[in-house]
């Protein structure tokens, strides 16, 4: 038996209907204004500083309060200045090499404690994230004090020792994500088809691992390339880093010059992003 | 026939406190298609793996074509591997997979070619070579799998329920073609599975496994007609038990009594004596409804599923029977009604008496 709704009833339904759509719809279009306002108000507070940076490295004025006119003499002054020039130099050493070898170290302490058993393993995972935790500062004094023990002079070196040290810990870490991710049966797969160890790393854990491991190095070079507190106490004599010579800069004056500086960072980095994008849409679709 | 391909002797797996495998000895014969078959946990998949070389052997020894395997790693042993979830290398093509085993063992490079096309050629995947695993169907990377396993013409094959993920119609299909590559390849396979069906289809002879032991090795007939326990005839296939005390055991025939009324006839079992509790098993395609039977039920169910009916009937001491009948003639839906008392018959050959 169907149950019959009386016409009138049923007109009064659909235009209640309506209105109760009529609202929602209203809602809705509220939300979603007030969604897209609040996004856009968050992204200025984001890019507004950014974009006042580089507008200003192409100002004619020399002080940031005033727009008097195009220029690209900042940058000229910029790329003949020659503490910047070898500011650059140093950290690129710095950087490129701290990265390679904690890249290295970092690779090998995470296949280990992935892959094989041994005591105080656990001892080894939790000192991995130390120098995560540590704040820099601390960090700098202890290797300072100890640089200062085995008598060894501060100069580019120490600088380099210090970056692996505390590179090891976040190559470590994104590789060993990866390596959980690779289930053990692919090794298992390997040694099943005549790889010894040595041939099934390199054939197949190995080219399995590349993405955390570039991953990983991308995150070293990026931290090596900015840091400031651990280099400023580590670095001696001639080893002054970019980092250290624009703070030393800004200590007497803002200049655009670091604004044009500051704007080549900016766009070294924004080249990053997409190797590192690039990277990871390579780790998904294996 | 020589030496056995495959040997276990007296072998147990403990994986700290907890027994894995205990005491497993078994021979595979050389060319044979050989199950192991079992519950999960069961210790199929470890026993494999310790044939693999993946796994090893706590106490006991096993034997390769007589020869040892004790401390040979898994890359020295003439064994493959098809892996339950394939275990194909995801940065490689799939002739850089098949290729991968041939590589290792320093094979001449005009050689390999020629292996690794024959080998997709013998999976029916020719055509796939340039692609990675990623692009591949389930069933797809489950014959590059296979082939990356066979190019390398193991002395055996060992499959970890090869076809445990993939769909029932491509399963079916998988079953009837690996069991025409095994003969056409002759190549010794061990087959793990939980699937009973799947190991009858396909094996010359099967182990039941159950917590850690060998149960029972027989031809699947053997397996099915002839179960040695309760696990067995319960594992494969379906079976009624009826339980009962020995009453009489004539020739080749044994009395079991079920209560003070009824008496029912089963094969002898050598090892059952007179008022030992026992369970009679038997299969529901072995029993035939009629007005009066050996025993005598209510029909609580009828099942038509095509080929067959099933008719569940509940005994006097509520115990469930099922029965199933051949649907050989057209029209036979109204042979009996629900709530029907029928009676059941079997031919004492097809009764079990088992006493485990």
């Amino acid at each position: 038996m169907t149950t019959q709704i009386p016409p009138q009833t049923r007109q009064t339904q659909i235009k209640l209907d309506y209105q109760a759509a009529e609202y929602t719809s209203f809602m809705d279009r509220l939300k979603q204004w007030l969604f897209n306002g609040y996004a856009s108000l968050f992204y200025l507070f984001l890019y507004a500083p950014i974009f006042v940076l580089v507008l200003y490295s192409f100002n004619k004025s020399r002080f940031p309060t005033y727009w008097t006119g195009f220029t690209l003499e900042w940058y000229k002054i910029l790329f003949n200045d020659h503490l910047i020039g070898s500011a650059l130099k140093n950290t690129l050493i710095v950087s490129i090499s701290s990265t390679i070898i904690a890249t290295i170290i970092g690779t090998m302490v995470s296949v280990g404690i992935e892959r094989y058993r041994f005591r105080a393993k656990s001892a080894v995972d939790g000192l991995l994230f130390m120098p995560i935790i540590i704040p820099d500062i601390a960090m700098a004094i202890m290797l300072v004090v100890f640089y200062n023990l085995i008598h060894m002079d501060l100069g580019l070196y120490t600088i380099i020792i210090s970056h692996i040290a505390f590179n090891i810990s976040f190559v470590a870490i994104i590789v060993r994500a990866r390596m959980a991710s690779l289930s053990s049966t692919m090794e298992e797969a390997a040694s099943d088809l005549y790889a010894n160890e040595w041939n099934a790393f390199w054939r197949v854990t190995f080219p399995l691992l590349i993405p955390g491991i570039l991953g990983g190095a991308l995150f070293a070079f990026t931290l090596s390339l900015d840091d400031y507190v651990i280099t400023n106490f580590t670095s001696g004599p001639g080893s002054t880093t970019l980092p250290i010579r624009i703070i030393g800069m800004t200590r007497r004056n803002i200049t655009p010059e670091i604004n044009a500086l500051s704007t080549m960072m900016l766009l070294t980095a924004m080249l990053l992003v997409p190797l590192s994008l690039w990277l990871q849409r390579r780790e998904d679709m294996s | 026939m020589g030496k056995p391909a495959v040997e276990l002797v007296d072998v147990v797996k403990r994986f700290g406190d907890v027994v894995a495998v205990n005491d497993v000895s078994l021979k595979v014969e050389d060319g044979e298609f050989f199950s192991l078959l079992g519950p999960s946990g069961c210790g199929k998949t470890t026993s494999l793996r310790m044939i693999a070389g993946l796994e090893t052997a706590t106490e006991g020894d096993i034997l390769l074509r007589g020869e040892t395997m004790l401390g040979i790693p898994p890359f020295k042993r003439p064994v493959n591997t098809v892996f339950q979830n394939y275990a194909l290398f995801p940065h490689l093509n799939v002739e850089r997979n098949v290729s991968f085993g041939l590589e290792m063992k320093k094979i001449p490079k005009e050689e390999i070619e020629t292996r690794v096309v024959e080998a997709l050629e013998m999976v029916r995947m020719p055509d796939m070579a340039k692609r990675r695993p990623n692009q591949l169907s389930g069933g797809q990377q489950q014959r590059i799998a296979l082939a990356r396993a066979l190019v390398n013409r193991p002395e055996v094959l060992l499959l970890d329920e090869p076809l445990g993920a993939l769909d029932l119609k491509l399963r079916k299909a998988m079953q009837i073609e690996l069991k025409q590559l095994q003969e056409q390849v002759g190549i010794t396979f061990i087959y793990v599975t939980h699937d009973q069906e799947e190991a009858l289809t396909m094996s010359d002879r099967i182990a039941v496994m159950h917590d850690g032991n060998v149960l029972q090795i027989g031809s699947p007939e053997e397996i099915y007609e002839q179960p040695i326990n309760r696990f067995v005839a319960g594992f494969i296939g379906e079976t009624n038990f009826l339980e009962g005390t020995v009453n009489q055991i004539n020739g080749k025939t044994i009395d079991v009594s079920l209560d003070e009324h009824t008496i029912v006839k089963a094969h002898s079992n050598s090892s059952a004596h007179k008022g030992q509790k026992v369970g009679v098993a038997i299969r529901p395609e072995k029993i035939s409804l009629a007005s009066t039977g050996m025993i005598q039920g209510q029909i609580l169910e009828i099942i038509y599923i095509g080929t067959d009916t099933r008719y569940i009937i509940r005994l006097k001491d509520d115990t469930s029977v099922t029965v199933r009948e051949q649907n050989l003639n057209r029209i036979q839906s109204n042979k009996y009604q629900r709530g029907d008392e029928v009676g059941m018959n079997w031919d004492p050959a097809h009764a079990l008496v088992l006493t485990e």
